[in-house]
């Protein structure tokens, strides 16, 4: 018994371990795609020169990015079966041919056309490597649509019945894709995918305006970046807001324990900030604002919010935990909304390019939007805690049978293997990223061997922009 | 009807995993041939071969993992654990390897770390694919729904042995590729691999194809029983023919045919192996109609996959054809 419990514990370690590391470079590179999309399509029609200069800058960072996505994406795809055996048996005849259809729509359109994005513009002309970009971009978002698909499914299933050998089987697949919090969570987060690429490109422009604050690609990216923030950030809080009231009707508990709420009452309070104690069933050190509880969550001065006294204590998430990570993603939420405004006001004032203080925040908001979209999605994965399929598969009877040396070993070797690698993406991103975007952006990535070998030769040679940009030579 | 949507989605499957092998194959056994190609611009030249489409190549597997998982959950719940640490191990090599082709040329100083983790990374995952699939043939420990054996049931000598020969396959897979793509002093170097490796696959086919009938008598009785033995005997045929048809064409210095007959090579011992398993989808456990998914949900999906994979196969063809002809070393398009 005791030693089974730890390999679901272990196995659970290693499924958030390797999502994680992944979901940080989709979430990014969805956001870059459309990015690149609007950087080639302004290009094309504006035929200004500082678009495929910020192009060609950011199509270096993406195949990197990309890269990591696709091999940490992999894994994933195998993670169902090595570890959650029992999940797949059962879910399989509902979760597989979503998944299936990500792979055929979203994938194979990525994979496709990537190739012929990066490497391909001199060999198929402009228009065609703008409909390339385009297909990138499009399968980044059919990928996100599925795959929250079949996320939301296991928050609230729907459309299913149940066989003899105890499998979830297909009843209804449009009430299955469409179950009742997909469109709130494919919104929510392909808004926070673009929210967090909003951040990172305002945070490059703003470290290289600090620099030269007449570099035009940065001025350029800045102000992009600034007008996304504006927009999307009070957006998302209406996205996020609307996504708390579907949990709230179809995941009570998670409510709870993100809220701290114990007691079921009516008029609840908010509480701000606390200490979650499970044991003891109460929040220790709140600071309460009367009744917003139950105005944010119902829209109502005096409406009953439910507590987690509603469910026995096994049937509890966490509220320890995501009490806090659900903070963290809306106090982050709240501070992009304000980087936007004053980016507005500054914008207005035409000193959007000169405010080194607003510079500063800005390169210390880049990194935000990676933050709040883990603590989002630890806040809803716990939330649904201690189940895997909301109200009807526990976690705990999901796992394989597979003891718990081998699923420590295995997480060991992704602990190692993810720093290594992951580690080692972020710094070359990096760098990349502290290099000013210039005029003469050297071709992506043609001449490497060249450009290796002879770089004392300087980088002015390496890649004169002309007609026939990426991969011209 | 069930029985049909069964059979079809596994055919449907068995394609996925043969486009895997013949498309990633090769790009795998570059990586393989890293060790053996020691300058730095003929490496370059190595990855930019691939470096377009190898992305594409791996979605395949993806498909393979994911088309079980949807059409045949029951079988992918238990060969999964059953094939675990092979898995995760080749997973982690596919990491090293997928990373590689960006950071190798990002790098700097550590340009060398990447060129070990390229070759290393591909060895590994190579390796791990043959030990899979040895493990695949050899059967696994069932009770019930569910994965009965230990987590070391897959080691066995022979899965060591497809494991090699995996590996050699994918690297004359890789020399052939480069004899198709490159010229001057790189191509000799890779006509002068093809040799050994072509002998080494050959001695492989050989010895996986005496073991396997060794494992199962069933599966020799498919093999050596009247009249099964006249059906199945144009596999071995013409993988004798093939293989004197490669030698010839590596001795007379042929540029494309090695690479469509060592292709050739892969795709019949792969329908041998479909010999061999045929019904199983878990071996001599459960059959494709024991673990099918509902009609349901594989009628779901069939759709989507008959109009989806030509779309695929087109676009993929197409990235292909954009990128057709020879490496020229001194442009490094990439």
């Amino acid at each position: 018994m005791f030693e089974g419990l730890d390999a679901t514990v272990l196995a659970r370690a290693q499924f958030a371990f390797t999502v994680a590391f992944h979901i940080v470079f989709p979430a990014f590179t969805i956001g870059l795609a459309s990015y690149l999309a609007v950087l080639e399509g302004l290009w094309l029609w504006t035929k200004r020169d500082v678009y495929l200069r910020l192009f060609k800058y950011w199509i270096k960072i993406f195949a990197v990015a990309f890269g990591m996505g696709v091999v940490s994406g992999l894994v994933m795809s195998y993670q169902f079966g090595t570890n959650w055996s029992v999940f797949s048996d059962r879910t399989g005849p509902i979760l597989g041919p979503l998944m299936g259809y990500e792979v055929l729509s979203a994938f194979f359109l990525e994979a496709g056309f990537l190739g012929i994005m990066l490497f391909g513009l001199n060999r198929v002309g402009k228009g065609l490597h703008f409909f390339a970009t385009l297909m990138v971009a499009a399968g980044t978002l059919f990928s996100a649509f599925w795959i929250l698909s079949v996320n939301s499914w296991m928050h609230t299933p729907a459309g299913y019945a149940i066989n003899d050998v105890g499998q979830f089987v297909p009843d209804d697949w449009w009430a299955i894709v469409f179950n009742p919090s997909f469109p709130y969570r494919l919104v929510h987060m392909v808004l926070a995918a673009y929210l967090t690429t909003a951040f990172v490109v305002g945070a490059v422009a703003a470290f290289h305006l600090l620099r030269d604050r007449a570099n035009e690609g940065a001025r350029v990216m800045f102000s992009m970046a600034m007008w996304m923030a504006l927009v999307v950030a009070p957006i998302q809080v209406v996205a996020g807001d609307m996504h708390g009231l579907n949990t709230l009707e179809h995941q009570p508990a998670k409510i709870a324990a993100m809220e701290g709420h114990f007691e079921t009452q009516t008029g609840a309070p908010l509480i701000l900030f606390g200490l979650p104690d499970m044991e003891a069933e109460e929040t220790r050190y709140a600071v309460e604002i009367p009744r917003l509880g139950s105005l944010i969550l119902t829209h109502s001065w005096d409406g009953e919010v439910p507590g987690l006294e509603e469910w026995a204590p096994e049937d509890r998430p966490n509220a320890a935990v995501i009490f806090w990570t659900f903070r963290v993603m809306v106090g982050l939420g709240m501070l992009m909304m304000l980087v936007g405004l004053i980016s507005l006001v500054l914008r207005l004032r035409r000193r959007l390019h000169e405010s080194r203080w607003f510079h500063r925040i800005a390169i210390v908001m880049g990194p935000s939007g990676f933050i709040a979209v883990l603590a989002g999605w630890v806040t809803t994965e716990m939330g649904r805690q201690p189940w895997t399929v909301q109200g009807l598969m526990r976690t705990s009877e999901s796992v394989s049978p597979i003891g718990a040396p081998a699923v420590a070993a295995s997480l060991a070797a992704f602990a190692v293997v993810y720093f290594l690698v992951f580690g080692a993406g972020v710094y070359y991103i990096l760098r990349l990223m502290r290099k000013p975007p210039v005029p003469s952006e050297p071709d992506m990535p043609a001449k490497r061997p060249i450009e290796a070998a002879g770089r004392a030769a300087g980088r002015a040679a390496a890649g004169v922009p002309d007609a026939r940009p990426m991969g011209a030579e | 009807m069930a029985f049909d949507l069964a059979f079809i989605w596994a055919i449907l499957i068995a394609f996925a995993v043969l486009a895997y092998v013949v498309l990633d194959g090769f790009d795998l056994g570059i990586g393989i041939l890293f060790p053996f190609v020691k300058a730095d611009g003929d490496r370059d030249v190595m990855m930019n071969s691939v470096a377009p489409i190898w992305d594409g190549n791996e979605t395949w597997l993806v498909l393979g993992g994911g088309g079980l998982f949807a059409a045949f959950p029951l079988a992918y719940a238990t060969l999964m654990p059953a094939l675990y640490t092979p898995l995760i191990a080749m997973l982690l090599g596919l990491v090293f390897r997928g990373v590689a082709f960006e950071f190798r040329f990002r790098a700097e100083k550590s340009r060398r770390v990447w060129d070990v983790g390229f070759a290393a990374g591909s060895i590994l995952a190579a390796f791990c694919q043959g030990i899979a699939l040895g493990a695949f043939i050899q059967g696994v420990a069932i009770e019930g729904r569910a994965y009965a054996g230990g987590w070391f049931d897959w080691l066995t000598p022979f899965t060591l042995l497809t494991g090699v020969a995996l590996v050699v396959g994918y690297a004359m897979l890789g020399a052939a590729w480069l004899i198709l793509k490159t010229t001057g002093e790189l191509q000799e170097r890779a006509y002068a691999l093809a040799l050994p490796l072509g002998a080494g696959m050959l001695a492989m086919i050989g010895a996986v194809s005496l073991w396997t009938p060794l494992l199962h008598p069933d599966i020799a009785d498919r093999w050596f029983s009247w009249p099964n033995m006249l059906l199945v005997a144009p596999v071995p045929v013409l993988v004798i023919a093939a293989v004197a048809g490669l030698y010839w064409a590596i001795a007379t210095g042929r540029d494309r045919l090695p690479f469509l007959l060592t292709q050739f090579l892969f795709v019949l011992s792969y329908i041998g192996l479909g010999i061999s398993m045929f019904p199983y989808i878990v071996p001599r456990q459960f059959t494709i109609w024991d673990a099918a998914a509902p009609p349901e949900s594989l009628g779901f999906l069939l759709v989507g996959a008959g109009i989806l994979i030509p779309v695929i196969l087109g676009y993929t063809a197409y990235a292909y054809w954009v990128f057709r002809g020879k490496v020229d070393p001194q442009a490094g398009y990439h």
